[in-house]
Parts: C-alpha cells; structure tokens; sequence
C-alpha cells in the first residue's frame, strides 16, 4: 500500500489525532498525536490491511531551536511489504509519552535507551531504568545542548590539551 | 621386590635392624623412585604431547621452543609457576584451600604403587589390587569438593558440585566393568589378572566374548568421565564457569590440579591395559629365558605403550567432541550405562557358565573382527585427513 | 529433555545470583548478564549492557559525512563493511549521489567476503562455546585467508573504511580476483569439513535441540533479524525483500531453519542456517567475480559532502541481520543525527524472555546461537 492510503486509513480511524502527512520526501511520515500514539500503533499492527507486525526502529530526534523532542517510530510489514514513519512531538522540557511496549514486545529496549540517551519518560513502561550508561550517570547525551559531567566516580573527564601536558 | 629385598638381607646387608623396618624403608625410597623418575616426568611430557597433539590437529604447531621440539616445555611451566606469587582470596577458607591441592594430588598418586609396570616391576603387588586402585581414585572427590567450596566463589561451587556428582556416578559403570574382568580372571590382584591373559592379542580378555568387548568401550568411557575429560569436562568447562573449581587457583597449586588429571590419564590407560589388553605380557621367544633384565625391559615397553595409546585416544577425543550438558551426563550414567554395564556382567558370567575354559575359536573371530572395525576406522581417519587439504597436515611429525 | 519442573521436598532452599561476564571467555564482547539460579536452573537472567558504548551516534554529529566513515567500522568490527556500505547508502540518498556501477560490485564482493568472515567467526566461536575447540581453529584458518585478501583490497584486516559515498576507496585489481576465486575453490569443500566436526555431531545436536525455541510470533515482535529470524522460518531477506545494490541481478537462495532436528526456531536452526549461508555468499561471489564490468570505482563527489535537508533509512542485509542506519541531515557539513539499529541489540532483548526454565550451560548455547556481538548492542 501507499503510504498516502496508510494516511488515509489512519485519518478515517482516528479523526483529529493524527496530522502532518508528508509525502514527498525521502521517508514518508506523519505525526501524531502523543496520548494516542498506543491505539494507533496497535492499530497498525492488527489491521489486517495494514499488518505492521514489526517495530524497525524507535529512536528520538533532538530539534533545540523548535523546542521539541521528537519520538520516530518506524514501522515495517514483512507480509505487505510497506512501511510508515510516525512521528510524535514532545515538549523538551518534560518528554513524556505512554510505551508501546504492548504493542510490539521489542519496544521495551528501544524506549530504554530513548529514556537513557534523550531522557523522555516513556509511562506504563515495565522497567525503565539506563541501558547504556551507569545508573548514576547524570546528563542525557543525545540532546544537543549535553554538557559533560566534571567528574565521574571521582575521575576527571576533562583532558588537559596536549601541549600543555608536554610544557610540564 | 619383595624376593629382593629378603635376598639382600640374607646377605647380611642390614644387620641389627628389624625386617619390617626394612621392608617400610624400601617401599618409601621405591614410591620416592617410582614418583619422581617417572611419575612427575610422565604427567609432564603427557601434557606437552597433549598440547602438540591438539595443535597438529587444529593445524598449528604448538610449543616446539624449549628444549628439542618443546620437550621441555612443561619444566619451563613448572619453574615458572613455582616462582608465582602465592594468591590465596581473603575471604577463602584458608587451610581447605591450600590442602585440596594435594588430596587430588594424592588421590591419584597413590595409585602407582600398585600398577604392574612388568612381571616383577611392581612396588607392591597387593591381592587386593584393582579394588585398591579403585578405592584410591575416589579421593579426588573429596579434593574438589573442597576446592570448589573453599574457593569462596559461586562458579568454583557449581564446578565442584558438578564434579563431585560426576566422579561418583559414574564410579559406578566403571567399577561394574572392573568386576566383569575380576570374575573372569578370578582374583583381584594386578598381577594375577595379568596372568590370566596370554601374549597374544586373541588371549586378552578385550577379545574373549561380545560381553567383555562391550565393557572395556563402557570402562573407558566411565573413566573419561572420573578424569573430567571432555566430553565430560563440565566442572573445568572453560567456556561456561571460567575455569570451574581451580578458577581461584595460581601458580603451582593449580598445577596440581592438572598435574593430576594428566597423570590420571596414565592410570587409566595402565588399568585398561591390565584388564582388557594383557598387561605386559610378551611372547615367549627364546631371548627372554637367561636373561631377566630384558625381558623386564620388554614387558615394560610393552605395557608403557599399551597404556600410552589409550592416553593418546583420550586427547585425540577431547580435541574432536564438544561437552555434554550435565543432566545429559547424569541420564547417560544411570539410564544407559548403568545397565549395560550390568548386562555386560551377567551376560561375561553366562559365558563363563558355557564355556568354562574359554572359547579359543571364538576369541580369535572376535579379533578378527576388531581388527575389520580397526581398518575401517583408520580408512575414514584417512579420507578426513585428505579431505582437508592444507599442506600442513601431510607432515605428521609429532 | 528439559526436565525442570520444581519438586517440593519441604527444604528451604535460596536462588544463587552469579553474574556473567564482563570478563568471560565465552560472552561474545564485553557482556554481562546478572543471572539468579535455583541450582543449575536459571529463574532470571538480566542482561546489562554498555560496556561497549562508544558514543558513535554523537560523534556522528561531530564530524563531516566523509569522515564519519571509518567510525561507521567500528560499530560491528566483525562486519564492518556493512556498516559502511549502510551509512553510505543513506547519504547517497540524501545527497542524490548514483555508485557506479563497478563501485557497485566491488561493495557487494568485499560485502559477501566480510559475511563469511563473520560467520566463519560465530560458527567457530559457538562450536567453543559448546565444548569443540578444534572447529574454531579451523575457522579461524580460514579467516586469515580473508583478512589476507582484504588486506590486498584495501589494507586493513578488520576496520576496512573501503566503501565510500559514491563507490568505493579502491579498485580491486585482476590478481585480487584470481585469489578470490583460488580460495572460494579452497574453502566450499571445507565447509563440509566443519559439518562432519560439528553439525552432524550428536553430542553437539543434543546440545542445541530444542532449546530456546522463538515462535514466529516472538520473533515478529521481538525484532529478530537476520538468522535469528530466519531460523524461526520466516523468509525474510533484506536482499531479497528491499533489494539495494545490484542484488537483484544476483541468483541466491535464502535459506530458512527447517527443524532438522527439535523443533522449528531452536538454536540447532539458527546455527544451520549460518551454514548455509556460506554455501550462498559463495555463490554470489563467483556471480560477482564473473559480472565485474569496467569503470570508475567511484562517483565524483564534492569533497565538503553538504545534503541538502532531509532524513533516510537504509537497510543493509548484515551478518547479525537488518543493520538499518537512520540520517538525518540539515544542509551542513555535518549529519544532524545518525542512528544505527542493529540486529545484536534486538537480540539481546529476547535472552530474558528465552532463558527462564534452562540451565546455564544452555544460557552461553542461546548467547552464541544468537550471535550477539556486544559492539553492536552498545555502539
């Protein structure tokens, strides 16, 4: 199916939640709504139309200048051979969003590391806790304006220039 | 030996001291001799051969610096773990640790007094041998059991539990096929068992009924398995618990441990020999009949490179077959082994019953027979080899 | 063959916590798994992951497109032209950047060599892990073989940095294609070899039989890709299903577990699929070698690789699976973001699900079936 038909199917479903289709890009997307981001997804998945059985992807986008935290869900349909990308806004200042981790179990993981790297609280969530970093790392790495810690566990992570090392 | 020793008192060598004294005297300096010239070298070389073994057939080389073609390699790994620094973890049981070491060591040790290296190459020939010899190699449980627990280390607990399970089940296959030959031969004695079998490869007691030919391939297994060799190596499986119940162990300590499973190999191969291959038994040609010391020379070679083949068959297996899981190892044990090894024994008994002397023609068909599965085996060794054709493999030097 | 089911003797008896890893022969890469057992019978085994975390998704917006190249290695060293054949992908999309055509078969034949390498390596090391060591050895014979011809290619043996946006680095010269084929000619039989050590084994069978079985489903929703996917039955190939390069003129099968022994979706699947798929990277080797036309290695592109706005996702069929690289670009000399999704992270998801009810020696058969490889979980 097109994606311009997913859209459709997808607006005829859910009136109002879903907005935003852009077709002509490399990656057709459209973005929804963040309180109804699970029955969309479930949606998509059970539709016998649609069929996305798989989760490709769950990653997060970090836009400063917009204010914004996006949320991109990649879906993908092994028995229909189509895919969707949706996309969900969050507020930067307190990211939050329900899991889709009923949905497809692979979620779980995804959302971890968007939790760890992005900081967005992902709610209903069974175990939402760092994947990458240690648990008391302090600091969201992928968000653009990330500053790094002094120190860690007592270690300094600043690097004294190379030069300097030499002078001394 | 002990006709020797009563010789040279009747010499007058030991005038004023008590005949027992002696006896005790030259047991200890005969164990002594027994241990350090040829016990500590063997286990040595076993491990060298083992390494060069392992490396020809992963095409590679393996050490082949120190000394000529590395024959020294294992004095070098001696000394060298000698000299290491003497770790023993804070939180270990201190005593238990530092003993355990040595009741494996021992466990296996003591059982050289009584193999039958020739007729009268024997430190002591115990009436009671083969069940000695048995009995002795049990201890290495108590010995890693304590490793495994004093190691204060869960993966040291779960590879000594696991061992402790394992030598004990299968003692019992083991011991079943043992008992076979002791009725066959009718005494338990080494020599005696020894001296129930011929020269000849259709008077060994491998080839003399379906049964026995049965229990020697069960005895071997089961001993595999009380050596924690693969496939039964789970207690040191390297790739699942580290290195099992020695993974607390450095230097020289550890060496003990492997000194004794290299050393076990030995033993096994000697007790199979014994009971299943003849022993030293070598044909009576007429070169033998004045002179004593050859023929000791001969029987000796004789048994040493029976018992040196089947150490050889247990690295070959080990570098071939992966490790079976341990609730497989246990259902092996007691489903299947455990009565084939009791059938082998009532079957051996029955034909003891019909043919009380033994059955000349049918021993020979018997070795006739493992001869053909011989040649086949060595047929299939041939094609695999050629069907890998690196260059390497076509210089099989050791 | 599992026969756990709890016995109630009236005794009292504590779940053991061991952890796995990181330092451990057999985890493939730093990994660690907190494990809670009931005697050799795991309760639950808690992966814990980021070891391995490099950061290569932030220093992807660090650096410029050409540059990001070499660190696209890094993100699986045992597969590493996949990932760059992957990020360079995506940027030739966004940038509408077309690969010549000789640029084109290059990628695929140092691709299909790396995929053997890697599988050489994943079948050897869980041959170790379940006991045999000689089978590695001989893998590893092999894969000196490779290395030394990637090395000819282009000069590395393990971090290739060879597949450029536009094509590739360099060109592979006419005796190079005479060696490949004197070692596929050397290797196809071998492959048999390692069948008669391992696969047909019966101590090796009864090791992987029916155990950690993945439905179809599970696999579905827990994103397997690749063997792993394969394994479960579902036939489902990147080259096949979302052609890229010039696999579609490239005759190949895909080969899917079939339930030789146990059940469908056990790890004995799994393993004999990546068998399998040596036989099929050879085929598509010597179709390759055949096919190599003349030309330019690479399109010309601008030194200061600027796309104009956009994002892309692009799939490339790796070893571990469905490695997909999803850029997005701003119009600057530098991504905006890079995300890898690899096949070892999905993976890693399934072991807590897969390892309640089995014993720890069937804990390292799963991790080494799965092929989990800790650079790519953590990038």
């Amino acid at each position: 199916m097109e994606t311009k038909d997913i859209y459709g199917r997808l607006e005829q479903q859910f009136p109002g939640k879903v907005a935003d289709f852009k077709g002509d890009v490399q990656e057709p997307y459209c973005k929804v709504d963040a309180q109804a981001i699970v029955e969309v997804c479930r949606f998509l998945r059970d539709d016998p139309g649609l069929k996305f059985e798989v989760l490709s992807d769950l990653t997060g986008l970090d836009w400063p200048k917009e204010e914004k935290i996006q949320v991109v869900y990649h879906l993908y349909s092994y028995a229909q051979k189509h895919q969707m990308v949706l996309k969900v806004d969050l507020p930067r200042d307190n990211p939050k969003v329900a899991t889709t981790e009923g949905v497809w179990k692979v979620a779980n993981w995804f959302e971890r590391e968007v939790y760890d790297l992005f900081g967005v609280i992902f709610e209903g969530h069974s175990d939402l806790r760092r994947i990458m970093l240690p648990e008391d790392w302090v600091g969201h790495p992928l968000r653009k304006d990330y500053v790094e810690q002094e120190e860690y566990d007592g270690i300094s992570t600043q690097r004294a220039p190379l030069v300097e090392k030499l002078l001394r | 030996m002990q006709a020797y020793i009563d010789q040279l008192i009747q010499q007058g060598y030991f005038a004023g001291t008590p005949k027992e004294v002696v006896y005790a005297i030259a047991m200890v300096l005969a164990a002594f001799i027994v241990l350090s010239a040829f016990v500590a070298p063997l286990a040595g070389v076993t491990s060298w051969l083992e390494r060069r073994v392992w490396a020809r057939m992963q095409s590679r080389i393996g050490p082949n610096r120190v000394g000529p073609q590395g024959i020294l390699q294992w004095l070098a790994d001696g000394i060298k773990n000698l000299l290491k620094e003497d770790l023993i973890p804070s939180a270990a049981d201190k005593a238990l640790f530092s003993l355990a070491p040595y009741v494996v060591f021992m466990g296996f040790l003591c059982t050289f007094v009584a193999i039958p290296f020739g007729s009268q190459l024997i430190v002591a020939d115990l009436n009671i041998g083969i069940l000695y010899i048995l009995a002795v190699t049990s201890l290495v449980v108590v010995g890693i059991l304590m490793a495994g627990w004093s190691s204060n280390n869960k993966w040291s607990l779960l590879g000594g539990m696991r061992s402790a399970a394992q030598i004990v089940s299968y003692e019992i296959p083991a011991g079943v096929s043992i008992l076979t030959i002791v009725f066959l031969a009718g005494t338990l004695s080494m020599q005696g068992i020894i001296k129930a079998q011929g020269a000849a490869p259709w008077d060994w007691f491998l080839f003399n009924n379906p049964f026995t030919f049965a229990a020697f391939f069960l005895y071997f297994t089961a001993a595999l398995a009380e050596g924690n060799r693969t496939p039964f190596d789970i207690p040191e499986a390297e790739s699942e618990l580290v290195a099992g119940y020695v993974t607390e162990y450095s230097g020289m300590r550890f060496l003990f441990f492997f000194f004794a499973e290299w050393g076990n190999l030995y033993v096994i191969g000697s007790v199979a020999t014994t009971l299943f291959l003849g022993g030293w038994q070598v044909p009576a040609w007429s070169i033998f009949d004045n002179n004593p010391v050859l023929l000791g020379v001969a029987q000796f070679v004789v048994f040493f490179l029976k018992a040196y083949l089947w150490v050889f068959v247990a690295m070959w297996v080990r570098a071939t077959l992966p490790r079976v899981r341990v609730d497989q190892l246990m259902a092996l044990c007691w489903k299947y082994m455990v009565p084939l090894s009791f059938f082998c024994l009532l079957g051996t008994l029955c034909w003891m019953l019909a043919f009380p002397k033994g059955n000349q023609i049918f021993s020979v068909a018997m070795f006739v027979l493992g001869l053909i599965i011989l040649a086949y085996f060595c047929k299939r060794v041939v094609f695999q080899i050629r069907q890998a054709r690196p260059e390497l493999y076509f210089k099989p030097h050791i | 063959m599992n026969e756990t089911a709890p016995v109630e003797t009236g005794f009292y008896t504590e779940d053991m916590t061991i952890s796995v890893g990181p330092q451990h022969p057999s985890t493939h890469g730093v990994l660690r798994f907190v494990v809670r057992t009931d005697g050799e019978v795991i309760n639950e085994a808690i992966p814990d992951v980021g070891y391995l975390h490099r950061s290569i998704e932030k220093i992807g917006e660090k650096v410029t497109w050409h540059g990001y190249v070499p660190y696209t290695d890094r993100a699986d060293y045992l597969a590493a032209m996949f990932a760059n054949q992957g990020f360079c992908m995506a940027a030739e999309k966004l940038g509408n950047v077309e690969v010549t055509r000789r640029g084109e078969f290059c990628r695929v034949i140092a691709c299909e060599l790396n995929r053997i390498a890697s599988h050489l390596i994943s079948v050897g090391t869980f041959g170790q892990d379940i006991g045999a060591m000689t089978p590695f050895v001989h893998a590893l014979r092999e894969r000196e073989t490779i290395n030394n011809l990637m090395e000819e290619i282009c000069g590395a043996r393990l971090t290739y940095n060879y597949i450029r946006i536009g094509g590739v680095g360099y060109d592979i010269l006419p005796e190079t294609c005479t060696r490949i084929t004197e070692f596929l000619d050397h290797f196809e039989p071998l492959v048999d070899e390692y069948n008669r050590l391992l696969s047909y084994n019966k101590i090796f069978i009864e090791r992987l039989a029916g155990v950690a079985v993945v439905s179809r489903e599970e696999a579905l929703s827990y994103n397997l890709v690749g063997p792993n996917l394969r394994g479960s039955g579902i036939k489902w190939d990147i080259r096949r299903d979302i052609p890229y390069s010039v696999y579609p003129e490239l005759e190949f099968e895909v080969p899917i577990g079939g339930a030789q022994v146990g059940k469908l979706g056990d790890s004995y699947d799994r393993y004999w699929v990546r068998i399998r798929e040596l036989h099929e990277s050879c085929k598509i080797l010597r179709q390759c070698l055949k096919m190599l036309p003349k030309g330019p290695a690479i399109a010309k592109v601008a030194r200061k690789f600027k796309p104009p706005a956009g994002e892309c996702y692009a799939r490339v069929e790796a070893p571990r699976g469905d490695m997909g690289f999803y850029v997005v670009a701003d119009g600057s000399e530098y991504p905006y973001r890079v995300r890898i999704r690899t096949g070892s992270f999905t993976a890693m998801s399934i072991i807590d699900k897969l390892s309640k009810g089995i014993m720890v020696a069937d804990l390292i058969a799963l991790i080494g079936s799965l092929d989990v490889d800790a650079p790519e979980i953590d990038r």
